[in-house]
């Protein structure tokens, strides 16, 4: 069980990977990048994951000692959610980009969208 | 000094939105750009006075070392060199910029992105532990790829459409090598989890996160065969920003971190070493081939920014690979010394042919060489400073390139690789024959009737701020190879000593 | 939608729905940012609770009668205002001793007064984070399909 899940979270790595690299619409390419992010997310929480563990709530009472004892890692919590929040930027931006591509070149298609060469 | 280091993050962000604010009032619009000049010269006097202050940590926050989980700012001999690097080519860029963002209509916004992609750079080469490092290696290469893509036409879109998906995917790939890392060790701390990959560090969770470092450090840095991206992006960015990218940008964020993770936090081994050497060796010999059949001259300057960091790559390879194999400690501080005077003489000269060729473009209107022709006369100032640059790229004694490229070449021989030494001599070689034909076609000669550009007869001067940018780095290329010595005492040696772990 | 370029509005269900329910909206992001010492959520979730508010706004009433509430002006300066606030009260803790240091009372756990200046950085950065997201609509939502001639020419 522990290591599948792990084989899971980079097999979404690798499906978000392939949507990058051989599809050619550009839509299709921002979901791939996303879907790359997200899954590197999901791996770093997973990190932090304690078998039968409670959620990083110190409920009232409960003693430093016994909230580190019993909680799963929060650290990983924290550093997931300024990932995300760097990914809701780079979104942003992609779409934008996305948008005047296709004013400027009629259309989503990567291949057609190649005037830099050499 | 320790407790102002924060402020050289927290200046160019707060002047950033400062920036914005301003921008929006309605009568205070023209201050942004002085806003951002003053901006950048309060840093970089800032980080000239960090320097021969010793190591500084700063734990944020009042944590205090004895919590592990803290944010910390190291401020070590490198990060000083780093600082001065970055902070230096910002103001010379940000005074180009004064002048040549004119012909855009927000310049407010240029000149925010510009300050917190500077921030940024000045948090990661601040940065004590990984997770720091991740976060504001994004924050600058979001703002670069908004700015590459700043004047909207349709090739500048898509190369920064292209920049920003391997980007991404790089940045994707250090997370990954960040997360494995702190699986393994538990500590995000650069200091803490050198200590604790000791006994583990040929496992092959290491080696796995290693490799996804590695890799997404090397396609920010543009070495082959991540390189993709820079052909395209560089150019097509406005003139102060390939300034800033080829000058600054895939330096801190990509040769910096290299450095900073092979050395500070897995430790130099040799397979680390043999990668470094291969991936240097490869772009310097690749990006110098590319770019001699170029006649773009961005293009060309690009592909030079390859093949050049290639060199401090090839020396920082050298560098890890006598460590390890347990060679005497001077060889090593020589290779570190070349590897990291280059990557500032690369800096200047870099930043100073970009700016020129963006001189060049805004007053003859055009950047392909074949178009060009006769600008000697015409345009003094910027062919004298063109000229400084080339000569230097070119590595020609007394600009600070010759001596540079020299220190490697001889560190690489009595590192023991001398089919290496030999091939940084071919491609030396190599770059001088490409800067020779700028020279040519650029400077010289009279313009080409039936190919000259629309504004071929009347090509004036550039405006007085664009010279005076390229003048202070004209300077800095003739100064930093005559100094060289008391540079090497006061800045490169304390930055290679921290790499190595020697202690001042 | 409706034809038109700029966008009218939505239907008169929609539009009453959306008068009586922004309000709790936004109220409710302002809840879950000034609670994320306590509870889970902080000034990021707050800052897009908020944002969906402003976007309920402009969907349900069209882009121009909505500029009387959300321009893109307003949430430039809006955004840019948070950020300096966080930085501001990181500046503050130089008064008791360093950059970020905490300068108000720690308070007892689980109370809302409590965790220092913590609820003043989410407080920052539910309006960045509003005013940020809250522009980045707006700035996509000005494109229309005019063709690939069409649209400024400069950032």
């Amino acid at each position: 069980m522990g290591v599948a899940i792990y084989l899971m979270a980079l097999a979404v790595l690798l499906v978000g990977l392939y949507a990058v690299v051989a599809k050619k619409n550009i839509i299709k390419i921002i979901l791939g990048l996303l879907i790359l992010d997200y899954a590197v997310n999901l791996l770093l929480v997973l990190v932090g994951y304690r078998t039968g563990g409670a959620a990083p709530i110190r409920a009232p009472g409960q003693s430093p000692a016994e909230f580190a004892a019993r909680s799963v890692d929060p650290l990983p919590q924290a550093m997931v959610l300024t990932s995300i929040v760097i990914g809701l930027g780079l979104t942003a931006l992609m779409v934008a980009l996305a948008v005047r591509l296709h004013e400027k070149y009629g259309t989503f298609d990567m291949s057609k969208i190649r005037r830099l060469k050499g | 000094m320790q407790a102002i280091l924060p402020l050289l993050v927290a200046l160019p962000l707060g002047v950033a939105f400062g920036v914005v604010i301003v921008a929006h009032v309605p009568r205070l619009g023209r201050l942004t750009t002085t806003l951002a000049v003053a901006a950048v010269l309060v840093n970089l006097v800032l980080a000239a006075a960090t320097l021969g202050l010793g190591p500084m940590r700063l734990f944020i926050g009042g944590w205090g070392a004895g919590k592990t989980l803290g944010i910390e700012l190291v401020c070590d001999g490198l990060s000083q060199l780093m600082l001065l690097t970055i902070n230096l080519i910002a103001l010379t860029a940000i005074i180009f910029a004064g002048a040549y963002m004119r012909r855009f209509t927000s310049p407010w916004l240029f000149d925010a992105l510009f300050l917190l992609m500077t921030g940024a750079m000045n948090a990661v080469v601040l940065a004590g532990d990984l997770f720091n490092l991740f976060v504001f290696l994004e924050v600058a290469a979001i703002a670069s790829y908004a700015l590459v893509g700043f004047g909207c036409e349709a090739e500048e879109l898509e190369a920064s459409f292209k920049y920003l998906v391997l980007g991404t995917i790089g940045s994707a790939f250090i997370l990954l090598g960040v997360t494995i890392l702190y699986s393994v060790t538990g500590h995000l701390n650069m200091a803490m989890v050198h200590e604790a990959i000791q006994p583990v560090s040929g496992s092959p969770a290491v080696l796995l996160a290693a490799a996804a470092l590695l890799g997404g450090l090397a396609l920010k840095a543009a070495m082959v065969p991540f390189h993709a991206w820079l052909p395209d992006a560089h150019p097509s960015a406005p003139a102060p920003i390939s300034a800033m990218l080829s000058g600054v940008l895939i330096k801190a964020s990509g040769v910096y971190a290299l450095a900073r993770i092979v050395f500070n936090v897995l430790g130099p081994t040799i397979p680390y070493a043999n990668v470094l050497m291969a991936l240097g060796t490869a772009s310097m010999v690749i990006g110098v081939f590319l770019a001699v059949g170029q006649w773009d001259f961005k293009r060309l300057l690009a592909y030079h920014s390859i093949s050049q960091m290639g060199y401090v790559v090839l020396a920082l390879g050298a560098a890890a690979g006598v460590t390890a194999g347990g060679g005497e400690r001077w060889i090593a501080q020589l290779c570190l010394f070349g590897g990291l005077f280059h990557l500032f003489n690369h800096a200047a000269f870099k930043s100073l042919l970009f700016l020129s060729s963006g001189s060049i473009e805004q007053q003859a209107g055009s950047r392909q060489l074949k178009e060009l022709g006769g600008l000697a006369r015409r345009m003094p100032v910027t062919s004298f400073c063109c000229r400084v640059g080339a000569l230097s790229i070119a590595g020609v004694p007394p600009f600070n390139g010759f001596f540079s490229k020299l220190i490697i070449i001889v560190a690489l021989v009595l590192a023991g690789h001398p089919v290496l030494a030999a091939l940084a001599v071919l491609v030396a070689l190599m770059t001088l024959l490409s800067f020779i034909k700028v020279q040519r076609y650029a400077l010289e000669g009279q313009p080409h009737a039936e190919t000259a550009g629309p504004a071929a007869g009347t090509v004036r001067e550039a405006p007085a701020l664009m010279c005076v940018a390229l003048a202070i780095l004209a300077a800095v290329c003739l100064l930093a190879g005559l100094a060289m010595v008391p540079l090497r005492d006061r800045l490169f040696g304390p930055a290679g000593d921290a790499l190595l772990g020697v202690l001042p | 939608m409706n034809g038109t370029p700029e966008h009218e509005g939505m239907t008169l269900v929609v539009r009453s729905t959306a008068r009586l329910i922004t309000g709790f909206i936004a109220v409710f992001g302002v809840y879950v940012a000034l609670t994320g010492h306590v509870s889970p959520g902080g000034g990021f979730a707050g800052g897009v609770i908020l944002a969906a508010a402003a976007v309920l706004v402009v969907l349900a009433f069209g882009r121009r009668a909505a500029s009387a509430l959300v321009t893109e002006r307003t949430c430039h300066t809006w955004d840019a205002a948070g950020a300096m606030g966080f930085l501001v009260v990181a500046v503050l803790g130089y008064f008791v001793g360093g950059f970020f240091v905490n300068f108000l009372p720690v308070g007892r756990l689980h109370e809302l007064v409590s965790g220092g200046m913590i609820p003043l950085a989410n407080l920052a950065i539910l309006v960045k984070v509003g005013a940020g997201l809250a522009g980045a609509f707006l700035a996509l939502a000005a494109w229309r399909r005019l063709g690939p001639a069409a649209g400024r020419t400069e950032v």
